[in-house]
């Protein structure tokens, strides 16, 4: 029986849960910082650090609050070590380390994509070991074979820009305000099917990767040919070429997710990342996976995105591996192989 | 009283635990990795004093300007270790810690802020104590804000970078100048010693870097 404290600050959302392992999820809070980098037209890794460190403790006391329980009760904290921005991370990770070593607890450097890959185990129903995950973010796009917390095997994933990036720079291109993912879903309802055709990259590759930077290409080459005289395009064309856009993107990303089930011979997918709330992906996803006959479990809509529930969540399964130890070096990693885990991890026994 | 003190804004790493006026240090040239080695050099400090947190009256931290990420390192840490036991935070600013360390009682603080600017302040002892001559600010070093009289001591790597320029600006006002200088946590105790007695400690939530550099991006406005 344990509680953890999970803490999330890798790019520019602070999360932060309150998980135990019997009770389940406690409490989480989230910061977004959309509203500060919008301005901006992206993220300004500097001023999600500097946001970062005026969120965290407010959001520590916010979660003990609501779980009604306070910080001596907590067993261990779990904090984002990687990959992301840097300064950020070290936000979290300073942070979490030196309330440990307050606190004399563990703490736990956790890998944010296996934060995003196990947060559908946080859901019901959910999946079974083993599954193919599809990780698909801003920053992030991959297949992998789960074989159980800590087995991962890398089956594809992009080569240049990331699904959520084509999303969001394919919206900036049709004028829409950072981040344009989501508007850009919203716009293509309104789009007509069929008026536009863009390019499927690596459809027919053979193999699990992705590649993704030649469509925000596309999308530019069709929004300059329909860009009027005053420099404006029309509100239908705007509509029609998002829903083009989205198009591509998520035939992509279901037609790799069915050959990587077939190529492992698996029945379960999980999807993760913020791109797992598109709600054409779901639907297509839904739809073959009825033909097919394979299950598709998403996170919770709220964890979709970022947060500090998995990070807390993937503690609790962690801490089953590293009872006592007690390192307070926060060195993070903004660059980390999910297949390192592998080495540091061996099955775990509460799930 | 027992506090504990902190300093990552340059490549050194310090730590330091001010017991009733008694100050003992440890420092490291780290570059930086500071992130790896600041709670092993505070965790030792702690045993070699034989001193645990719950011990301290409050937790202090060179809270900048300097390397933002370094200010925030300390902040960070300071913040996790001052909510766990519950102690107040001192946020002490390191030009101040740069003329406390110098020894001289009228000392302009300057560190290279990169892009030819310098993190400039002025500080002279009176009575005592330490009045501010010039508040904190990031200029070019010949914008320097302008200081009274002489007998002026020049500390900190703004006078590595920018000597010649300071040394224009505050010619015939200065004895002299120690380039080497760094902030480093025994001086940030001594002051935040100050702060804490004065009840001038803050909750763990409200200890925030002091960056002077707020300028860091466009906006897509300003492009």
């Amino acid at each position: 029986m344990k509680l953890i404290l999970g803490i999330e600050s890798s790019c520019d959302e602070t999360g932060v849960a309150l998980y135990h392992t019997e009770r389940g999820l406690l409490a989480h809070a989230l910061y977004t910082q959309i509203a500060l980098h919008s301005e901006y037209g992206g993220v300004v890794p500097e001023l999600a650090s500097r946001d970062h460190i005026r969120r965290c403790l407010p959001l520590i006391r916010a979660v003990t609050k609501e779980a009604n329980c306070t910080l001596q009760e907590v067993n261990a904290i779990a904090y984002t070590q990687g990959p992301g921005l840097s300064g950020a991370l070290l936000v979290g990770a300073s942070i979490a380390c030196a309330l440990a070593y307050a606190l004399n607890i563990p703490a736990i450097g956790i890998h944010h994509l296996e934060g995003h890959l196990l947060s559908p185990l946080l859901s019901s129903p959910k999946p079974e070991f083993p599954f193919v995950a599809l990780l698909v973010s801003g920053g992030h796009t991959q297949l992998m074979r789960v074989d159980g917390v800590g087995k991962y095997t890398l089956l594809g994933e992009s080569l240049d820009d990331a699904a959520g990036e084509a999303f969001d720079k394919s919206a900036k291109l049709l004028g829409l305000n950072y981040p344009g993912g989501p508007e850009l879903a919203k716009l293509a309802i309104r789009g007509q099917p069929g008026r536009f055709k863009l390019p499927r990259p690596m459809l027919h590759s053979g193999d699990l990767d992705f590649s993704f930077s030649g469509l925000k290409t596309a999308v530019l080459t069709l929004v300059r040919q329909h860009t009027l005289d005053d420099q404006r395009l029309d509100e239908q064309t705007r509509a029609d070429i998002a829903r083009a856009t989205q198009e591509a993107i998520v035939d992509v990303l279901v037609h790799k997710s069915l050959a990587a089930l077939k190529q492992t011979d698996l029945l379960q997918l999980v999807v993760a990342g913020g791109v797992g709330a598109n709600r054409q992906l779901r639907a297509q996803l839904n739809q073959v996976a009825d033909q097919r006959g394979f299950r598709v479990f998403y996170p919770d809509l709220e964890f979709c995105t970022d947060n500090g529930a998995m990070i807390a969540f993937a503690g609790a399964l962690r801490l089953q591996q590293q009872e006592g130890k007690k390192d307070y070096l926060f060195n993070v990693k903004p660059r980390w192989d999910l297949q390192e885990m592998n080495a540091t991890m061996q099955s775990t026994s509460f799930l | 009283m027992h506090i504990l003190a902190l300093e990552t804004s340059t490549e050194y790493c310090s730590v330091a635990l001010w017991q009733d006026g008694a100050t003992i240090e440890h420092c490291k040239l780290v570059g930086q990795k500071h992130s790896e080695l600041l709670m092993e050099m505070l965790d030792n400090l702690l045993r070699e004093a034989n001193v645990t947190l719950s011990q301290l009256d409050g937790i202090a931290f060179g809270a900048g300007p300097g390397s933002f990420t370094g200010v925030r390192i300390a902040c960070g840490v300071a913040q996790g270790l001052a909510l766990g036991v519950n102690l107040p935070v001192a946020g002490v600013c390191t030009l101040q810690a740069l003329a406390q360390a110098s020894g001289y009682g009228k000392v302009i603080t300057a560190l290279d802020a990169r892009m030819a600017e310098v993190y400039h302040a002025a500080y002279e002892k009176r009575q005592g104590e330490w009045v501010v001559a010039s508040e904190p600010g990031l200029c070019l070093p010949q914008d320097a804000q302008q200081v009274d009289g002489t007998d002026w001591f020049g500390a900190g790597s703004g006078f590595a970078v920018h000597g010649a320029a300071l040394g224009d600006r505050y010619a015939g006002q200065m004895t002299g100048s120690d380039a080497q200088a760094v902030p480093r946590a025994g001086a940030i105790a001594q002051l935040a010693a100050i702060m804490f007695a004065a009840g001038r400690g803050v909750d763990a939530a409200q200890a925030m870097p002091l960056y002077l550099r707020d300028r860091v991006a466009l906006k897509t406005s300003e492009r």
